[in-house]
């Protein structure tokens, strides 16, 4: 029998006050506007983040030069209700086509207000990248920059 | 910091079958490396960045070393995407509530 080393997925759920098509809207074709700009595949300064709305549309960056570079794609395209993306971000926040990690995204209506419920799997197929993992050790933009910027939004500075 | 080296020691994938091994609980150094493609002096190289990386602990049992899967390793990943999705979630609700305050308003 083989046994691989699983993490229990990332789960995130919260409450919007708005619509459910609403929320669907502002996280998928309104994801630009709330992504953290520091958290990119780019290299020029961040800009957009875009969904295309259907099953196997690109999600992408595109930098304020134009530049574009990948992160994922949409595995599952159900409006309002559901939505599954593919994120294919290694530990050094490079995009790499062989890595699958799922993030799925529910929003379930509450009267007037939106549950929003996220899980994050398979995130220990991350640990599998080779050379960009062992680089990101010691990289500036790799996990030690990430986690500073971090610190920076959750002191509030 | 710790899960940086999580990262690096688990990207080889034989200290990956090392660690693997522990999956059912804690080991020798010797019945680990049984069946293993490798000699045991590198299993216990592997051992030992393993532990470095925050992701396996040993102790001593009579002579032998005994390892076991450290979970604070792993769990140092897991709490990074965890932070993540708490801070950019945030930032998305505050988004998709000020677009419906002010359609509301409009109404």
């Amino acid at each position: 029998m083989t046994k691989t080393i699983t993490l229990a997925p990332v789960r995130k759920s919260l409450t919007v006050k708005a619509p459910q098509a609403k929320a669907f809207e502002v996280f998928t074709t309104g994801m630009s506007r709330w992504w953290p700009a520091t958290h990119t595949t780019l290299k020029a300064p961040f800009k957009e983040s875009i969904v295309e709305p259907r099953e196997g549309g690109r999600w992408y960056h595109v930098g304020t030069d134009g530049s574009t570079s990948e992160t994922g794609h949409v595995r599952v395209w159900d409006p309002p209700r559901r939505l599954v993306l593919v994120w294919r971000l290694n530990a050094k926040w490079e995009y790499e086509p062989d890595l699958d990690t799922e993030v799925e995204v529910r929003f379930v209506p509450d009267g007037a207000a939106t549950k929003v419920e996220l899980e994050h799997r398979y995130i220990e197929r991350m640990g599998e990248s080779g050379e960009t993992a062992r680089s990101a050790v010691d990289s500036p933009n790799g996990w030690s920059g990430i986690l500073e910027e971090f610190r920076k939004l959750v002191d509030g500075v | 910091m710790a899960y940086q080296n999580a990262f690096a020691a688990l990207s080889d994938p034989t200290r990956r079958a090392v660690f693997e091994r522990l999956i059912d609980g804690s080991q020798p150094v010797g019945r680990i490396a049984r069946g293993m493609p490798v000699s045991r002096p590198a299993v216990s190289q592997h051992l030992k960045v393993l532990k470095e990386a925050g992701l396996v602990t040993d102790r001593a049992e009579g002579t032998r070393r005994v390892y076991s899967i450290d979970p604070r390793g792993l769990g140092a990943l897991r709490r990074y995407l965890d932070q993540f999705w708490e801070n950019t979630l945030e930032a998305f609700a505050a988004e998709v509530e000020k677009d419906a305050a002010r359609e509301e308003a409009k109404e």
